[in-house]
């Protein structure tokens, strides 16, 4: 048993463990605190701590676990919520505290898939785990070899061997270190896209299974919302919601929220396809800068089943700054605005655990991972904000006036990009949706020739413009009004399928297109301007379905 | 045993920082009484330990303190204080010690000031509101019960009047309610307003006010928000009530932060803030909540004034990612609280408020976003120029700061109160403009004026 020499928050030095790890686990104190080993100099390591290190001093005593940090993976994750270090929080007491007494579990129905004797491959599934939600949750072969035994269709209980493969008991628990990515057979060039149910992003900024995208915002501008509707809505398998450093009542709306929606796909609950793993700003620091790998670890394990999981990470910006004070406090020399000089290949190593696979056993599945960044102050060229920028495929930016014009979701067109919008393209003509790329780019096109002709208008009055100009004005707000806009809390709207977002930007388009011949045609703006344009505008919250839509379309503009 | 253990080698006196060498047993966090040479007693928190030499933070500062004579003991733990009823009533300084001639202040128990993280699962959202009795928060920002929201102002407008009166007037319907009061670096006239101000409610047994002054020391400001969220988390899940903490002003909380920062020669992040600033901030602003199966609620009103109203410098910025909404003052509205609408927001106003008084609100804000541009684009061509509806919608600016936002430091208005005064203004506007109201609701109130 080694000692503490030194406490300084969360940062903490022992010494007298010999052979210690790197990013082994180190329990801190007389109630074991977990720490992790982030520096080994001579006999004295510095360890990060993951509880409050009030009361601890030089002298206590340290213990080591032998093992680095890992997740404990289980079927339990599904509808779960859980601390950064994925301990479960929901059985855990009201004012949570370092010491944290272990939950028995539960029994789960397993489904053997195998019988004894057979030979298996790494990651072949040996029985299937009995959930409440849609996913199948496979166990698989840790490696090959024969099964030497395997449990019968029944109840499991917590701890207890399913089965037996080349000598070792398989339990429905796993341990992954959360730093090291779970491996897989290969990457996937094929690019398939992830449908988010918001039009924004399906329709102008796709982003594929296996993608990354990074949200910067500012305060106030609506990105947990967005971040909340994609885990609602999106059509994954799985869902990992990470509140890093974020608001707890933001946590209890969305675990609430959760709780009582149905998922349109399957009828259960939204809950059971979502792990959330809540760590919010008033829980010890360092436990957010875990808590990304532990969920990205989370959707990992999950992808290796052969599903598609997605990783929501909110916000990004504050695991960073849980880095910079930890290397503050452990005096490395700073780099950019004080943060370690590492944050660059750090923020890449983590968005590069996304991607679509072939799995060790030779299903397909994906782990999308969308990161939000929280930039100070707005400022869009501070660290974190840029850096990310570089290695993601996807940005949605979220603009500041946008919001205050309430215009929601506030994903700036102009300042957004989707590396993978021109595949997404093929891959809808492939699937029988001939012009999405046409239609992406004509929606484009107007929405930046409406941005500069504002520009414009602003400084000669919108007036002095032409017929033709003032019509493309009008074209853009259509698009925002009755396309781009989608309110959270429309029962209607809150999440848009393929069709039904095709069927609105046709119908807005198609509007765009007779007030553009009637202008052409000697009709004086102001006129095309007074038409009646509500009942397209007023589609999205009110049209159900896309005949309806079309139908809404039909004479509007009404004859000037 | 321990507790008694005096010890007397100081290594170092380094701004409000003290370095006791040839300590033993000394706990992070712990905290620390101090004695002078000349025999004053000062107080301490453990900012490092590291084998035997303790680094303690002073919240009276170092000044007149020698190497020599400074006998140091630590308490063998992170601070904790009395909590209970017995903070009602009372006036404090900012480490709790009775400002008003009082005896100290006893509790049944004890809880320690940092507090612990509130389980995210035991969270209940935020519901029902908290009535200030001030129209322009009632009717556009309604505070909810267990939500943060902050004051944002700017030097010389009246945000502690503003905070003072929410103090005096804040309401849970009839439902127990107390105020705690957390002042820090205020000016002695400026505390003098807030005690005036607080009077009644101070008498009335509802009101813990904790008073750091601007020649107050510095670095107890450290720990004066955190006495006071102490206390209101006691009143409120073990005593029932609904309590609302008022912070002011939080840029004298950073700026002491600041100074312990660079004393101890912290990489500093922006504006030489602690990169810690905002976890520091969220330990604080995170404490408000409901707790499922506990009565009460803690909601948390920080009032900061931005320097050279600046909503991008650290603190407001980051105020700003943690609470849940803001309600700005700013010197372009011409009356008094100068509120400015379009600025301020209540993330949590839906589990407040009615449905039609959401409608009503959203309605107000369309119709001042309108007229702000409308004033823009007067500026450029004469009010002449404009079109009636834009004419009408500056009409409907006037009638709503008149009627709406313009009230007197003492003056209590009832929600309904609120609600007329925003009908009348609305008056002012066509029905065909409030498009975001329902028909029923508009027949009923809208009586517009010809």
């Amino acid at each position: 048993m080694g000692t503490l020499t030194r406490v300084n928050g969360p940062l903490v030095e022992v010494a007298g463990l010999p052979g210690l790890a790197m990013f082994e686990l180190v329990g801190l104190g007389p109630v074991r605190l977990p720490g992790e080993v982030v520096e080994i100099r001579g006999d004295r390591a510095t360890v990060q701590a993951y509880e409050y290190t009030g009361g601890l001093r030089a002298g206590d005593p340290a213990t080591a676990y032998g093992r680095p940090l890992s997740a404990g993976l289980g079927p339990h994750l599904l509808g779960g919520v859980f601390d950064g270090l994925l301990r479960p929080l929901s059985g855990a007491d009201v004012w949570l505290t370092g010491a944290r007494t272990p939950s028995g579990g539960r029994e789960w129905r397993f489904t053997p898939l195998v019988t004894a004797g057979d030979p298996v491959d790494l990651e072949t599934p040996l029985g299937e785990v009995e959930t409440a939600g849609a996913p199948s949750y496979l166990v698989l072969a840790p490696a090959a070899g024969r099964v030497g035994a395997i449990r019968p269709a029944g109840p499991v209980g917590p701890g207890e061997p399913v089965g037996r493969v080349g000598g070792r008991d398989v339990t429905l628990l796993r341990r992954w270190p959360v730093r090291r990515p779970m491996p897989y057979r290969e990457r996937l060039e094929e690019v398939v896209p992830l449908t988010t149910g918001q039009r924004v992003v399906d329709l102008l900024l796709p982003v594929s299974r296996g993608g990354t995208v990074a949200v910067p915002g500012g305060f106030g501008t609506g990105k947990t919302v967005l971040l909340q509707q994609i885990a609602k809505w999106c059509d994954a398998d799985v869902v990992v919601y990470v509140g890093c450093g974020e608001r707890g009542n933001e946590m209890a709306e969305v675990v609430a929220a959760l709780a009582e929606l149905a998922d349109p796909r399957t009828g259960g609950r939204l809950a059971d396809r979502t792990v959330v793993i809540a760590n919010t700003s008033n829980m010890p620091m360092m436990a957010r800068e875990a808590s990304i790998y532990t969920g990205v670890t989370v959707a990992e394990h999950f992808r290796s089943m052969g599903h598609d999981a997605v990783v929501i990470a909110d916000s990004t910006s504050r695991w960073a700054e849980a880095r910079r004070e930890f290397a503050s406090r452990s005096g490395a020399m700073p780099a950019e605005e004080g943060y370690p000089a590492d944050l660059a290949s750090a923020l890449a190593a983590f968005y590069e655990r996304a991607g679509r696979v072939t799995t060790l056993g030779g299903r397909t599945g994906s782990v999308t991972v969308i990161g939000a960044v929280s930039p100070p102050g707005g400022d869009m060229t501070e660290p974190v904000t840029a850096h990310t920028q570089r290695f993601v495929r996807c940005l949605w930016t979220l603009d500041r006036d946008l919001a205050y014009a309430r215009h929601y979701p506030a994903v700036s067109w102009s300042a957004s990009f989707a590396r993978d919008a021109e595949a997404i393209a093929g891959w809808h003509a492939r699937e029988g949706r001939p012009g999405w790329g046409e239609r992406r780019a004509r929606v484009a096109s107007l929405l930046a020739e409406a941005d500069r002709l504002a520009l414009l208008a602003e400084l000669v009055g919108a007036a002095a413009l032409p017929a033709r100009e003032r019509v493309a004005l009008l074209a853009g707000r259509l698009l925002r009004e009755g396309v781009l806009q989608q309110s959270a809390l429309s029962p209607a709207d809150a999440f848009c399928d393929a069709e039904r977002t095709i069927a609105l930007t046709d119908a807005v388009l198609g509007v765009i297109g007779r007030c553009e011949e009637l202008a052409a045609r000697g009709v004086p703006a102001g006129r095309i301007e007074q038409s009646d344009f509500s009942p397209v505008l007023r589609a999205k919250d009110d049209a159900p379905d896309p005949e309806t839509v079309r139908a809404r379309a039909e004479g509007v503009p009404g004859a000037p | 045993m321990r507790p008694d253990l005096e010890y007397t080698d100081i290594a170092a006196l380094h701004g409000p920082l003290i370095v006791v060498r040839r300590t033993s047993g000394v706990g992070w966090d712990e905290f620390a009484r101090i004695r002078s040479a000349t025999g004053e007693e000062r107080h301490g928190l453990v900012l490092e330990v590291h084998e035997d030499i303790a680094l303690v933070q002073v919240l009276e500062g170092t000044a007149a303190m020698t190497t020599g004579g400074t006998r140091v003991t630590f308490t063998g733990g992170p601070l904790r204080i009395p909590v209970g009823d017995g903070w009602l009533g009372r006036v404090c300084d900012g480490r709790g010690e009775p400002r008003d001639g009082g005896p100290p202040v006893f509790g049944t128990t004890t809880a320690a000031v940092s507090g612990s993280p509130l389980n995210p699962t035991r969270r209940l959202p935020p519901a029902d509101p908290v009535l200030t009795g001030v129209s322009a928060i009632d009717a556009l920002t309604t505070l909810v019960r267990g939500q943060k929201i902050a004051i944002f102002s700017s030097a010389g407008l009246p945000h502690l009047e503003l905070a003072a009166q929410i103090g005096a007037q804040a309401n849970a319907g009839g439902e127990p309610f107390s105020v705690v009061f957390a002042a820090m670096g205020l000016t002695h006239a400026d505390a003098a307003t807030v005690r005036d101000a607080l009077e009644e409610r101070s008498a009335a047994g509802e009101l813990a006010l904790l008073l750091n002054l601007a020649d107050d020391p510095v670095i107890e400001r450290v720990l004066t928000p955190r006495l006071a969220l102490t206390i209101a988390e006691h009143l409120a899940f073990t005593g029932g009530r609904h309590v609302l903490v008022v912070m002011a002003d939080m840029l004298g909380y950073c700026e002491a932060l600041r100074e312990v920062s660079v004393a101890r020669g912290e990489i500093p992040a922006r504006r030489a803030y602690p990169g810690y600033l905002y976890s520091d901030l969220a330990s604080l602003y995170e404490r408000c909540g409901r707790v499922r199966g506990m009565p009460g609620s803690v909601t948390v009103v920080p009032v900061l004034t931005m320097p050279a109203r600046d909503m991008t410098h650290p603190v407001p910025d980051l105020t700003g990612y943690i609470t849940e909404g803001q309600i700005v003052l700013s010197p372009d509205v011409p009356v008094r609280p100068p509120v400015d609408a379009l600025s301020s927001l209540s993330r949590m106003m839906r589990a407040g408020v009615t449905p039609a008084h959401l409608d009503l609100a959203a309605q107000c804000l369309a119709a001042l976003a309108r007229a702000r541009q409308a004033r823009e684009l007067a500026e450029l061509v004469g009010e002449t120029a404009l079109g009636d509806t834009d004419r009408r919608h500056l009409d409907f600016e006037r009638a709503f700061l008149d009627h709406v936002v313009a009230q007197r430091a003492d003056e209590c208005r009832t929600l309904a109160e609120t609600v007329d005064r925003v009908w009348r203004a609305l008056a002012v506007l066509p029905r065909r403009e409030l498009t975001m109201i329902a028909g029923d609701v508009l027949d009923a109130r809208h009586r517009e004026a010809v």
